[in-house]
């Protein structure tokens, strides 16, 4: 097929682009979990 | 488990199946185009990421008007998962037109009114996510995104009208609005609805984790307020 390499490299794009977005969440998720954990042992006191 | 938590696993699995299936019918059901060829395939990517960030972009408006009507917390967080994922679907369209343009224009870029348009309102949801990070009191930043949502989705019909009413470099529009003698083949468009809809799951998926993110954040700073307020009250009682 030609021009396959263009169709191939956005598609792979497209997955990369929302893999990204998707560690980012899970990075900032497990931050703000850690953070939450913390203020409530620091309340319970 | 939750209900909500099982519902919401299903959703994953329905998102990963069905966006398999769309890979599937893109690569080997859409029939190929006669001049264009493989890199034509490029279309349903990125015409189905930009009618999920224009989805995405009434979510965040009508987060916003929720909002201002009720003033609860949650329709805030909506607003920035609906925002922050739509901004990743933008840049899916942004990434791979590009990538279509190069081989068919020549360039990887054109000033033309559709692209132009599809940047500023990218710069503009950018604009949103940095003005959560500008105002502190969480109140005030709640109503001034509200806001800024609203006035921001006003540029989204515009970039939908631009291959409308201007002739640009962009392709016309082959949907709601195509010249007489343009279209879509039956299964082009199959295909295209077909990608449409797992896209859209995609984005429940994700605007969901998204929104769980702002959830966690909004009860930390409401435990960090308490800590602050008690911590002056210890003080006051050790050192009357």
């Amino acid at each position: 097929m030609k021009n396959f390499n263009s169709l191939l490299a956005a598609y792979m794009i497209f997955w990369a682009i929302v893999f990204v977005f998707q560690f980012s969440i899970a990075r900032r998720q497990a931050r703000a979990e850690s953070e939450l954990e913390k203020l409530k042992k620091q309340l319970a006191k | 488990m939750s209900p909500n938590r099982i519902l919401w696993l299903v959703v994953k699995l329905v998102a990963a199946l069905w966006m398999a299936a769309a890979g599937y019918a893109i690569f080997f059901i859409a029939p190929d185009e006669s001049t264009m060829h493989a890199v034509q395939r490029i279309f349903y990517i990125h015409v189905s990421s930009a009618w999920t960030a224009g989805v995405g972009f009434f979510c965040v408006a009508l987060a916003g008007v929720l909002y201002l009507i009720k003033r609860e917390p949650r329709y805030d967080w909506a607003g920035i998962a609906a925002a922050e994922t739509s901004l990743v679907f933008t840049t899916v369209v942004l990434v791979t037109g590009p990538i279509w343009a190069k081989p068919i224009w020549g360039i990887w870029w054109t000033w033309d009114p559709r692209l132009t348009s599809t940047f500023v309102t990218w710069l503009m949801y950018v604009a949103y996510l940095l003005i959560r990070t500008l105002v502190d009191d969480k109140q005030r930043r709640a109503v001034l995104c509200a806001v800024y949502g609203i006035f921001a989705f006003a540029d989204v019909p515009l970039v939908f009208m631009t291959i409308r009413w201007w002739r640009g470099q962009h392709p016309s529009p082959v949907l709601a609005g195509a010249q007489p003698g343009s279209g879509l083949d039956p299964t082009m468009k199959a295909v295209l609805f077909f990608t449409w809809g797992a896209t859209l799951v995609l984005f429940a998926v994700l605007m969901r984790a998204r929104f769980r993110l702002e959830a966690i954040r909004g009860e930390t700073e409401e435990l960090r307020q308490q800590a602050e307020d008690r911590a002056p009250a210890i003080a006051a009682v050790s050192n009357p």
